[in-house]
């Protein structure tokens, strides 16, 4: 320990002897670290934004649409067919075990109008279950009851920008909003949840008693007043997932009476999975990103070893007299070893500072989150204390096995 | 020879080469340097080598000093069969017990003479304090008492030799080796680092070895040991070998005798 000590400042006074040119040798592994902090932050931020997305839409969460995609690949545009009805999810929600809630629901683009201010958005009908299975929580108010849907109350739960959009900062719960000249009262706000993973304004919705929607807002269908235009499952578990989709499929091929051999009249659609692959595809951006990045750290280490051999060549006279009075190969060896990993960690601590303060400048000004965790950190500082090892390596060798009488000799 | 031939039988010996050849290889064509030298050096002696330049005085020193190995020969230093050693073997016994001292001084710029003078422990396990104190008692021997902190581009020649010879004393070795310790220096300050090693051996019976072009500095050794072509062409005691320390008192310092010595 001490003679570590010792070498690091025999090294540090050696470094200060040239210091412009440690100081430019330092710059290539500060940028490189400091690229790989500030790039591996961009990704992670990414990665996490896209992963919070995916919780916004709710956990273990499969959507049932009608229609289907045809064994041919002609896909007979689902919604097309009014296949699915609230039946259908009072029965999946009795059978399958893996189910934990169901929630049918219709949707149609409707104008709300309060006062003199009024908002194209989108009227979801849905039951109260769809607070648990979307994740959902109220800002202010209540979500309307069971009781509501029954009775098709005139109720309506808005989103935060439909919100926002019509009562500006104040409580619009207990106000009345018109909807296809129907008079809702608003029961409260949702708590707003952001962008979703395939880039819509969650936000922009009003949620109706699934009841009251068919009833007087959306029409009901002419053939099936049952009908809705999907169904939003729970499985129990992530694990149970495929499990609840394969109870759901055998479920609903019963009901709707489709005989072995034909396609499904419905689709079903694991939507964690289909995130999942953007969440796979942001993740392979940052390793990307860290993997240029390192590539700038690399050609800072041969920017080390570059300045190592010069000042292993100018100083062949003191390796020489060092050898004479009796140091040996590995005394050598570590010193310039020493010397180059001071270089590279010296580098590698400013690189981290520079790459912190550029992941935030990055966060503040591109509006784009970055997240640079301790482990990112501990990497990169590890890894700029390799790059020193492994570019200091050669010409430490190289000083090492100099013969002394030439070294000594050596103009 | 009598003389000589006594002191072998009692006193151990430090050095003892037989047959030592060196050749070194220019391109295809070998070149005797070393063309079979034997010599034996004991305790507690102080020997000169003398020789034209080219003869194979440095090459010898090289090899003695463990800097180098002889194309074939023996050499056994204080009882050790050196040839046989690695180079890092070679490297514990330069810096247990040989002191080096070069025509060019060869110390470490920017660096301070107190460190200077302890590079040699640097490379043992002694501790710092330990290191430091010792240093300074090698700078208070060859008279540098106060200019520890000084640079060497802040000391004169002669001054610079002797930290150089406070490093090779630092480690008590049992020989110190000079080639040419006098090349770059006046005659007074010759006369001075020859009283330091006179000194060193009487009271501290190390073994010296001066190569030296200087039939002056030469005289103030007890054997002279002449180098001619690779071959030994004379090994003689010199039965009163001068004193530098009274030649010094007697010979004025003022600038004037020192340019006309020049
Ligand atoms: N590395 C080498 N390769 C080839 N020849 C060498 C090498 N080193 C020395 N020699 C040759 O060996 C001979 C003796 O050299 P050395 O340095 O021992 O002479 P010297 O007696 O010390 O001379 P001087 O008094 O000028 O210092 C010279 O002819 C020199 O050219
Ligand atoms: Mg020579």
């Amino acid at each position: 320990m001490n003679q570590l000590v010792s070498s690091v400042r025999i090294a540090l006074r050696a470094l200060r002897v040239n210091r412009a040119r440690s100081a430019l040798t330092m710059l290539g592994i500060i940028i490189g670290v400091a690229a790989v902090i500030a790039m591996v932050g961009v990704g992670a931020g990414a990665t996490a934004r896209i992963q919070q997305q995916i919780q916004s839409i709710g956990s273990n969460l499969i959507m049932v649409l009608p229609g289907s995609i045809s064994s041919n690949g002609v896909r007979l545009g689902s919604g097309a067919v009014a296949s699915l009805t609230e039946d259908d999810a009072k029965a999946i929600s009795a059978e399958c075990s893996s189910v934990a809630a169901v929630v049918p629901a219709v949707r149609g683009g409707v104008q709300v109008v309060y006062g003199s201010n009024n908002w194209a958005t989108t009227a979801q009908g849905v039951t109260p279950d769809y607070m648990t299975i979307r994740d959902a929580s109220m800002l202010t108010g209540e979500f309307f009851t069971d009781e509501d849907v029954a009775a098709a109350a005139k109720t309506a739960v808005l989103g935060e920008t439909v919100a926002q959009n019509l009562f500006g900062d104040s409580d619009p719960a207990g106000q009345v909003v018109i909807i296809k000249n129907v008079p809702f009262t608003v029961a409260g706000v949702l708590a707003p949840k952001g962008q979703s993973p395939s880039g819509q304004d969650q936000d922009d919705i009003i949620l109706l008693p699934i009841s009251t929607a068919k009833q007087k807002v959306l029409g009901a269908n002419k053939a099936n007043a049952k009908s809705v235009s999907s169904l939003m499952v729970q499985a129990v578990t992530p694990q149970a997932m495929d499990q609840a989709i394969q109870e759901m499929t055998g479920l609903l091929r019963e009901r709707h009476r489709i005989l072995p051999g034909q396609d499904d009249d419905f689709t079903v659609r694991n939507l964690t999975e289909v995130f999942a692959a953007q969440e796979t595809s942001a993740q392979v951006m940052s390793i990307l990103l860290g993997a240029i990045a390192s590539v700038s750290l690399i050609v800072g280490g041969i920017g080390i070893m570059n300045i190592m051999l010069v000042s292993v060549t100018e100083r062949t006279r003191e390796i020489g007299l060092r050898l004479a009075v009796g140091a040996r190969t590995r005394d050598i060896m570590s010193q310039f070893l020493v010397e180059a990993v001071t270089l590279s960690v010296l580098g590698g601590l400013v690189g981290i500072v520079l790459g912190l303060t550029a992941s935030l400048l990055i966060a503040h000004f591109a509006q784009w989150s970055t997240q640079v965790s301790p482990l990112a950190v501990a990497l990169a500082f590890l890894f700029s204390a390799l790059v020193g090892i492994f570019f200091g390596f050669y010409p430490a060798r190289k000083a090492a096995y100099l013969d002394p009488i030439d070294a000594l000799r050596y103009e | 020879m009598t003389n000589a031939g006594a002191i072998e039988v009692q006193v151990p010996l430090v050095i003892d080469v037989k047959d030592l050849v060196r050749d070194y290889m220019l391109g295809q064509v070998p070149v005797h340097v070393l063309k079979g030298i034997s010599f034996q050096i004991a305790r507690g002696e102080f020997v000169s080598i003398m020789g034209p330049s080219g003869s194979g005085k440095s090459t010898l020193m090289n090899i003695l000093g463990c800097l180098d190995k002889p194309t074939s020969g023996r050499y056994a230093l204080d009882g050790v069969n050196v040839s046989e050693l690695n180079r890092d073997q070679l490297a514990q016994i330069r810096n247990r017990k040989i002191g080096f001292v070069f025509q060019q001084f060869n110390l470490l710029s920017r660096t301070s003479a107190v460190e200077n003078v302890e590079l040699p422990l640097m490379y043992t396990n002694t501790p710092a304090r330990e290191r430091r104190e010792r240093a300074m008692k090698a700078l208070l021997a060859v008279g540098l008492a106060g200019r520890e902190e000084h640079q060497p581009s802040q000391l004169s020649g002669g001054q610079q030799q002797r930290v150089a010879i406070a490093r090779a004393l630092v480690n008590d070795p049992k020989i110190i080796l000079a080639d040419e310790p006098t090349g770059a220096l006046d005659s007074r300050i010759s006369m001075e680092i020859m009283a330091i090693f006179q000194r060193l051996n009487r009271q501290d019976g190390i073994t010296m070895i001066v190569v030296t072009h200087d039939p002056d500095v030469a005289s103030y050794s007890g054997r002279l040991i002449r180098v001619k072509d690779g071959r030994l062409h004379a090994d003689e005691p010199n039965a009163e070998p001068r004193d530098a320390q009274h030649d010094l008192e007697q010979t004025p310092a003022d600038p004037e005798a020192q340019t006309a010595a020049a």
